[in-house]
């Protein structure tokens, strides 16, 4: 009885903190969605503003890396649920490994930007908007890197599965978001080019 | 529902382990008053700084009314005060005036009647109302309410920095606010007003995403979305509002930020400061207001929306009467929610808006008066023929239906884009909103505090000090505010430091004595308030557990508070919560926890929700007892 009202306690408490993250998500996508919809309104306003020049080609390899990033996570994920916490261990290292390397590629895809003639400090606030939406993203990936670490470091310390579990799976339901949320600015900036 | 269901065995286990004996707890003064994870201490910890940055922002109101009324006067007491800086030769100086005209409106739109009212009721009464021992985080409701302090600090701050606190208005539109060059308020003080802003937006966000969660998750056995209260009703929408615009004001600040800081041109373009060209091209200042208003108009439905829950749940318990339209109450919020986010252009109708789209605006902005007009009539429906109990907190509510009603029905005028080219900016718009959301929602504010104080702090309230609180505050904001329709109709704009430049102004020099004058009496009424506050928290009379002979759960916690709310099995809900003076029972009013076959003398069909076999019971008993209750129910 003891034991088992402890489990429900904690299932339940599990489940409205795990809604947290959902409904944090819903408030991430809406500061986006306030981005991309104020510059279409920037945009809109004049015909000298717009984008005007080709996205750089490392966003495509960020894209193909934030993909893979998405696929170790899910393995990482059905690992744990499979109790191959050594596979765990590996996939979260992999999915840590690719965020790095997403966000130095994305680091090189604002060189190129920089090297283009399209600057952070513009007239045209359009290409302005370009770092912004990176760079918001950016934040995101760093806050999810975190996440990823304390899953990590929870493994490492053995925490009791169930624990372990909502954590993967909250920082999960994270990453695969900003996944989505990559592809959406993504496939925003391409439309608009 | 599944989840609540269960509740019973989890409380068991808390019960066995803690509920009895706090001994072991070791709470310290740290964690009990400071950083405390309880959300009746976090409620207390919003309310009393809520009351503080109230009674800051009054007396910063009381500073400007003393130099609309009298422009050319000077008060030796302000240069001792406010210092040479700010108040030379005791008259106030144009660019305090605007600071103080800014910061007052910073303070009371988002620290008092956003923070301040949310922040108390939704943590007070979302685990009390719904049956559940805390929030579904604990830990980010503290974090919320530290966020809501430090923003407090760095915006109090700003009174210190040497070019003094922001000064563009509470909207704070670029150019204006993005030049540091522009204004003395622009520069640091406008850094801090961004940064006690971004920690407000964390903390609210915070705040709401953990009202929802714990709404959605953890109520009781029972307690379906049905049978919540209707403030449960408004802070759940309320936060819903919250989480879907906030973060649209965070990212206006963060291209703001940039345009100040960084050189880019979002907002930026063709400025000439004092005779020097800026490099800023290409920007549009349009783009700020879109993006502030599509926070900003929702934002005016987080503040009113929890005053009209508290007083929906007040107005039925002191007419000891249902509310009036339950469901209808419910999908006006519904509806209210659903149309604050496509009204925001009404308050761009004059910035080049393409008149179309004008019109498009100005048809969601008045449909807005339907839900609105629904929860007024349900008010006075409620009302009418009640058995009225006028506690302080009930007269508070009353005045809110009033302010709700004369301010709305200018609300009508505003909302017309034709209109709008001669009333925008003037003094209507401000008699406009501190009706309508300012003293509606502030008596709202008010009128919970009186009524959820027992719950609060275990004490009451003075009714005498309530009820002079009340009559003096009632009348003296209706002779403030309803002067100024007369000075909006007549072209005066708002923010103007002195009307003494302009002859059509001047005429209203009088009306301006007058209306500080009836500020000043208003302010002397909260000391009322209060005096009977603090005074009330330690010698108060000692409250009883359910003073207001009120039906739902938060009164079936004992008096003493304790951590997780009830000492035992948390309460299972039977019935909706405006069970009042129901016919065929003995008492005026059934709390939510006494299930129907304990009362069967009142029972009516449609309480049992279709199902077949309670009906079956209910007739049965009904045949048994067929001449007694007919007999009653006939006398």
């Amino acid at each position: 009885m003891e034991i088992n009202s402890v489990q429900v306690e904690d299932r339940q408490n599990f489940k409205a903190r795990k809604f947290l993250m959902w409904l944090f998500i819903i408030s991430s996508f809406m500061m986006f969605a306030a981005l991309t919809s104020g510059f279409i309104v920037y945009t809109e306003g004049n015909v000298e503003r717009g984008i005007k020049v080709l996205l750089p080609k490392q966003f495509m390899y960020s894209t193909l890396l934030i993909l893979m990033s998405s696929f170790t996570m899910h393995m990482a994920y059905l690992s744990a649920k499979k109790l191959q916490f050594a596979n765990q261990k590996l996939y979260i290292g992999l999915t840590i490994l690719l965020a790095l390397a997403f966000f130095f590629s994305q680091y090189s895809a604002w060189q190129s930007l920089y090297e283009s003639g399209a600057y952070f400090v513009n007239y045209n606030a359009s290409q302005s908007f370009i770092y912004v939406f990176s760079g918001a993203h950016l934040l995101h990936i760093i806050a999810g890197i975190f996440m990823l670490i304390y899953a990590f470091i929870g493994k490492i310390r053995n925490i009791p599965q169930v624990r372990n579990i909502f954590r993967m799976e909250v920082t999960s339901i994270f990453w695969h978001f900003i996944d989505i949320l990559w592809i959406y600015l993504y496939v925003f900036l391409l439309l608009n080019q | 529902m599944a989840s609540t269901a269960t509740h019973d065995s989890a409380v068991l286990h808390q019960h066995d382990n803690h509920g009895h004996d706090h001994g072991h707890h070791k709470e310290t003064f740290l964690t009990k008053y400071i950083f405390s994870q309880d959300h009746k201490m976090i409620a207390k910890q919003f309310l009393i700084t809520g009351v503080v940055m109230a009674v800051i922002a009054m007396l910063l109101s009381i500073l400007f009314r003393l130099q609309l009324a009298w422009p050319d006067k000077s008060f030796p007491l302000l240069e001792t005060f406010l210092g040479e800086k700010w108040a030379e030769g005791g008259r106030i100086k144009p660019d305090f005036y605007l600071a103080i005209v800014t910061i007052h409106g910073t303070m009371m739109v988002f620290f008092v009647l956003t923070a301040g009212l949310s922040g108390t009721f939704s943590n007070l009464l979302i685990p009390l109302q719904l049956g559940a021992r805390d929030m579904a985080s604990p830990f980010l409701n503290m974090l919320s309410y530290w966020l809501f302090f430090t923003a407090c600090v760095v915006m109090m701050g700003s009174f210190f920095v040497e070019s003094g606190p922001a000064s563009s208005g509470w909207t704070v539109y670029p150019p204006l606010s993005a030049l540091p060059k522009a204004i003395s308020g622009s520069g640091t003080g406008m850094t801090l007003w961004l940064i006690s802003m971004v920690a407000f937006v964390a903390s609210s966000l915070i705040g709401a995403l953990n009202y929802i969660s714990t709404i959605l998750n953890m109520r009781t056995k029972g307690m379906d979305m049905w049978k919540m209260p209707l403030t449960i009703w408004a802070f759940f929408l309320t936060a819903i509002v919250g989480v879907l615009s906030f973060p649209v004001l965070v990212s206006a600040v963060v291209l703001l930020i940039f345009d100040r800081s960084f050189g880019t041109s979002f907002y930026l373009s063709d400025i000439v400061v004092a005779g020097q060209v800026l490099p800023n091209q290409g920007g549009s200042p349009v783009l700020w207001q879109h993006l502030f208003w599509f926070l900003g108009h929702p934002e005016v439905y987080i503040v009113i929306m929890p005053a009209l829950g508290i007083t929906s749940e007040v107005i039925a318990t002191n007419s000891r009467k249902p509310i009036f339209g339950y469901h209808a109450m419910v999908y006006s919020l519904i509806g209210i929610t659903v149309l604050s986010f496509i009204v925001w252009g009404h308050h761009m109708f004059v910035t080049g808006m393409n008149p179309f789209l004008g019109g498009v605006f100005m048809i969601t902005t008045l449909i807005i008066a339907v839900p609105s007009a629904v929860k007024t009539f349900n008010y006075l429906a409620t009302i009418w023929r009640g058995n009225l109990r006028f506690t302080p907190a009930m007269l508070f509510a009353i005045g809110l239906v009033s302010f709700f009603i004369s301010g709305g029905l200018t609300g009508i005028f505003l909302g017309n884009a034709a209109l709008d080219i001669n009333l925008h900016d003037t003094y209507f718009v401000v008699a406009h909103f501190h009706l309508v959301m300012g003293s509606a929602a502030i008596f709202g504010m008010l009128c919970g505090v009186y009524h959820w104080y027992p719950k609060m702090f275990g004490r009451m309230m003075d009714a005498r000090l309530g009820y002079l609180h009340f009559w003096v505050t009632f009348i003296c904001a209706y002779l403030v505010f309803f002067p100024m329709h007369f000075m909006g109709i007549d072209g005066v704009p708002r923010r103007y430091y002195a009307f003494t430049e302009f002859a059509f102004m001047q005429e209203w020099l009088t009306v301006n004595v007058f209306i500080t004058w009836a500020a000043i009496i208003s302010a002397l009424a909260q000391v009322a308030f209060l005096w009977n506050f603090f005074y009330s928290m330690f010698y108060g009379k000692k409250a009883e557990q359910n003073p207001w002979q009120s039906t739902t759960l938060e009164w079936t916690t004992p008096v003493e508070h304790l951590h997780g709310n009830w000492p035992g099995e948390i309460p299972s809900v039977y019935r909706w919560p405006y069970d009042y003076s129901k016919p065929g029972h003995d008492t005026d009013f059934i709390p939510q926890t006494t299930p129907f076959s304990e009362t069967m003398s009142s029972n009516l069909p449609h309480d049992f929700e279709d199902n077949p076999e309670a009906e079956r019971i209910q007739e049965e008993w009904e045949k048994q007892n067929a001449k007694t209750p007919k007999a009653t129910e006939e006398v």
